[in-house]
């Protein structure tokens, strides 16, 4: 493919390949994200595929192996267009069935989703309870994409933002669109994107850089991951756009190391980009130039703290600086550094191409879009879920997510991970909101959300999400590596029925100090979910201090 | 040379645009506590004993005074009842490590500490770093170094360098707040290199070994 | 072990100092762990102090210090897993291994080692063997697994 030298090209390209492709020509595709991935999806791929073959199916079928889509707790997920027929939990063995139906243009109905409760059947996708109830606009695009195939995003109107902003607007106007669509970062802080660009912009130094953090050490959030793998052209579009409004001639992507699939998908992006001349010099013409570097994390949760990340791309040790700087001003090498999350990315196309008055009428009042959430923990329907900001949490607990396991009853709500919070059962109607959800003290973290059902042990929670800090902190600062040391201790003890009299006065103590005065936001948010704990469930810990001991220390 | 006036407890303060907030204090003689700050070494802002109170434009913060940048017009306090809460459970954590660090029990006294506040580590290694930041920024020679993370972080010779380099400098031995350093030390010689010490010492003379002292408080400068 | 493979990947960073995590990442996965000797030539060839290449190496939980067996086998201990019965599974794992967290068998067969979250949360608990994710795992069915590997 010979590089494409201006928006005029590009569009005539993607006129042309829309034209090559049938949309009544029936598509089977089969779903490789982690979780599919994990119950051998790719089995069922390589069975189609061979199937396809004896049967030389070539012009009548194309099989497709996509990204994430998002109904996990189904998977092997297959998703036959046009009708976006679901079927679920597909097996290797199934696949001559479901090739024999597509052909004829008839359904599979012991495959599709069947009501738990009532029995009733649900063939396409926009019947299914799981996903009925979502706006897809950022993860939608992931079953009709492979993401190997550079052709796939153009075919959905990728790029087309990028062309909009490099042809018909200066960086000033991309910038003020962004700030207009008043995009908040989707990584956890939930501040203004546009107003970090612009610190960035506005920094005197020439040489700029962007980053995508696609770490996400957040235990139970998988959508950045999901986003990634499935369809890195949007993140990646998204960040050329940004990099054209901040004047950033270089990118970097800092993402996990331990997802070979993710890799391989984000390496060939970068590869076909560049090949189309998406990436490189004078970009379609417009006299922009810009590059982009992948990078890795070596496994460990500190890194994802922004300038931690900054440290790891230059080579050092991923320690926070314990400098009083922004890295918007002073990140990489020092150079103005504009850091944001693999789903803030992801919004940029499409609030460039739609305009921010789209945008912003989707969502709540001071939160604008939709929210990517990882749903998880003890729900009947765990996986990737998008929807509106305000969106209230029972629509995503219930309608969605089909209530809680093993006919239990809802206990909590756990949102952020490690440095979140719990909010009883009873909060269940709040909506779901920045800056509401994090008045409640379970802030939306990157967006993993667990329930909790009724045999939850909250101080076990406490514990266990504890222990996984203390052994992702860096160590460097003292009320981190030491202050959550201690509060491990004494929350382990609890568990173990140990519980000493002053022990909860001692974590709060703890708490406060760590809270106040660790040098990053991982020791200063550590004692969150333990705040929230007290807030709501205290009675639960009060009830662990074993009033025998008397007060006494036995140490 | 841009003079920038700020106030530090109650009184106007000059400091130098870039110097940081402890460096005006002690300019002026005004205490704030420390333990992994050296005047020879770069700022690391690990210990957080010296994070002072800060009020500017109407906001109330807490910083670590090692690196915080000197403002014009910002008001500082350097004790505070929060202040002294932070420094008083810091010196707790250390304390569980290091309870007859001098230094310590000097700030414990202070800030109200009781060093029997949380359970005993085996370690009495503080991490302050000034052994290895020492090692590498003065001395160039990274015979000592961090390993590990978290909690587990610590201290730890490099043998292989420990061996031509330590025996005659012994340098960190005296800016370690808790003697561990020198323990580590010998720890690794006679595990690693036993004996090989002396004769090394025999044939270069070795120099008269240094007492070894714990840090003192930072030097106030007049 | 290919030590002409890990002479070369030190070669491509030779005299960069920033490149240290690289470097000793491509190592790993060559090798699949950090020799002592290897570390030193690393240190000599990207000029970097042997003290900050020991500090990077053991502060990255991607890094292994020691040898490690023929099967890696990794017990999600993420969130979602915790809640859905990773603690049973780990017991089990660690009753027919003989191992604890990290460890490695004196026949080199398993190392052994619980882990941060990898996202397949719908699927846990789960058990990764040498990179194959094993979903819904439960403690009965881990001796089939395990037996596959030798």
């Amino acid at each position: 493919m010979p590089k494409l030298q201006s928006a005029a090209e590009l569009e005539k390209f993607r006129a042309e390949l829309l034209a090559k492709r049938d949309p009544a020509k029936p598509c089977i595709a089969v779903c490789a994200g982690a979780a599919c991935d994990g119950m051998d999806s790719a089995a069922v791929a390589a069975a189609f595929l061979a199937e396809a073959a004896t049967q030389k199916l070539d012009g009548k079928l194309e099989i497709r192996t996509t990204g994430c889509h998002g109904y996990c707790e189904k998977g092997p997920n297959v998703v036959v267009t046009p009708g976006d027929i679901c079927y679920f939990e597909v097996q290797p063995t199934d696949v001559p069935e479901i090739i024999a139906a597509t052909l004829k243009g008839e359904v599979v109905e012991r495959l599709v989703y069947k009501d738990p409760a009532t029995g009733a059947k649900a063939v396409h996708m926009s019947e299914v309870p799981f996903y009925k109830h979502q706006t897809r606009l950022l993860i939608g695009d992931n079953p009709k994409i492979d993401p190997m195939r550079i052709d796939d995003y153009f075919a959905v109107g990728g790029y087309a933002g990028l062309v909009k902003a490099l042809t018909t607007m200066t960086p000033e106007q991309v910038l003020a669109e962004v700030k207009k669509a008043n995009l908040r970062g989707r990584g956890g802080g939930g501040f203004p994107a546009g107003s970090k660009w612009e610190t960035t912009r506005n920094a005197p130094e020439k040489t700029k850089y962007v980053i995508v953090n696609g770490h996400e050490g957040e235990s139970a959030a998988f959508m950045d991951r999901a986003m990634l793998t499935g369809n890195p052209h949007k993140i990646l579009e998204g960040l050329i756009i940004g990099a054209y409004a901040i004047g950033a001639q270089k990118g970097f992507m800092y993402t996990r190391h331990d997802m070979p699939l993710l890799e391989k998908h984000v390496r060939q992006a970068l590869a076909q980009a560049t090949e189309y001349g998406l990436l490189g010099e004078n970009i379609l013409g417009s006299g922009f130039n810009f590059e982009c570097e992948l990078h890795f994390d070596v496994g460990i949760f500190v890194s994802g703290e922004s300038s931690a990340l900054m440290r790891s791309i230059e080579g050092n040790a991923p320690e926070p600086r314990p400098k009083y700087i922004r890295t918007s001003v002073n990140g990489i090498w020092d150079k103005p550094s504009n850091l944001n999350n693999v789903e803030t990315w992801a919004n940029v196309p499409q609030i460039i191409s739609k305009g921010a008055e789209w945008f912003t009428s989707i969502g709540s009042e001071k939160s604008k879009g939709t929210k990517l959430i990882s749903l998880s923990g003890n729900v009947v329907n765990s996986g990737i879920v998008e929807v509106p900001m305000g969106t209230p949490l029972r629509t995503l607990v219930f309608d969605i997510g089909g209530g809680v396991r093993d006919g239990k009853t809802l206990k909590a709500i756990h949102f952020g991970g490690a440095m979140g919070g719990s909010i009883p059962a009873d909060l269940i109607d709040a909506p779901l909101d920045f800056d509401g959800m994090s008045k409640l003290g379970a802030p939306i973290g990157a967006g993993g959300l667990l329930l909790m059902d009724e045999d939850t042990d909250m101080i076990e929670v406490a514990r266990y999400l504890m222990d996984f800090l203390v052994n992702e902190s860096c160590g460097k600062c003292v009320p981190c590596r030491e202050g959550m040391q201690q509060m491990l201790q004494i929350l382990t003890r609890l568990t173990e029925g140990q519980g000493r009299k002053g022990d909860l006065e001692l974590l709060e103590d703890l708490i406060e100090v760590t809270g106040v005065a660790s040098l990053c936001a991982l020791g200063k948010t550590s004692g969150d979910p333990l705040k929230s704990m007290f807030r709501y469930f205290k009675p639960e810990y009060e009830s662990r201090i074993v009033s025998s001991a008397g007060g006494s220390d036995n140490k | 040379m841009t003079e920038i006036v700020l106030t530090i407890d109650g009184k106007e303060v000059k400091a130098r645009a870039g110097m940081t907030v402890l460096q005006a204090a002690q300019q002026e003689g005004i205490y704030i506590p420390t333990l992994c700050h050296h005047e020879k070494l770069e700022a690391f802002g690990g210990c957080r004993l010296c994070m002072v109170e800060v009020e500017a434009r109407g906001w109330t913060s807490y910083v670590v005074s090692c690196v915080y940048p000197v403002a014009k017009d910002i008001v500082v306090r350097t004790r505070s009842e929060k202040v002294d809460k932070i420094r008083k459970v810091l010196v707790e954590e250390l304390m569980a490590h290091a309870p007859d660090s001098p230094e310590l029990i000097r700030m414990a006294e202070e800030y109200g500490a009781d060093r029997d506040r949380f359970e005993r580590s085996a370690s009495f290694c503080i991490v302050c770093g000034l052994c290895v930041r020492y090692c590498n920024e003065v001395k160039q020679k990274n015979a000592v170094g961090f390993i590990d993370n978290g909690a587990r972080r610590e201290i730890s010779f490099i043998p292989e360098v420990a061996r031509k380099e330590c025996w005659d400098c012994q340098e960190c031995f005296a800016i370690c707040p808790t003697s561990y350093a020198q323990a580590a030390y010998l720890l690794t010689e006679a595990l690693a290199f036993p004996g090989q010490r002396k004769e090394a010492v025999k044939v270069k003379k070795a120099p008269k070994p240094k007492r070894v002292i714990p840090i003192m408080p930072a030097p106030v400068t007049t | 072990m290919s030590e002409q493979n890990i002479d070369g990947i030190i070669e491509k960073y030779r005299g960069q100092p920033g490149s240290l995590i690289h470097a000793l990442v491509e190592i790993q996965h060559e090798n699949h762990w950090l020799p002592r000797e290897v570390m030193h030539k690393v240190a000599d060839a990207l000029q970097v102090p042997f003290a900050q290449v020991m500090q990077i190496a053991s502060f990255y939980k991607a890094f292994s210090l020691t040898p490690k067996g023929r099967h890696e086998v990794h017990v999600c201990t993420g969130m979602t897993c915790h809640l859905r019965g990773a603690a049973r599974l780990r017991s089990k794992v660690e009753e027919l291994t003989g191992l604890k967290d990290g460890e490695t068998d004196a026949d080199s067969r398993f190392t052994y080692e619980t882990g941060a979250c990898l996202g397949s949360c719908s699927i846990g608990p789960e058990l990764i063997v040498d990179g194959k994710h094993y979903g819904r795992m439960t403690p009965e069915k881990v001796e089939d697994v395990l037996k596959q590997y030798e």
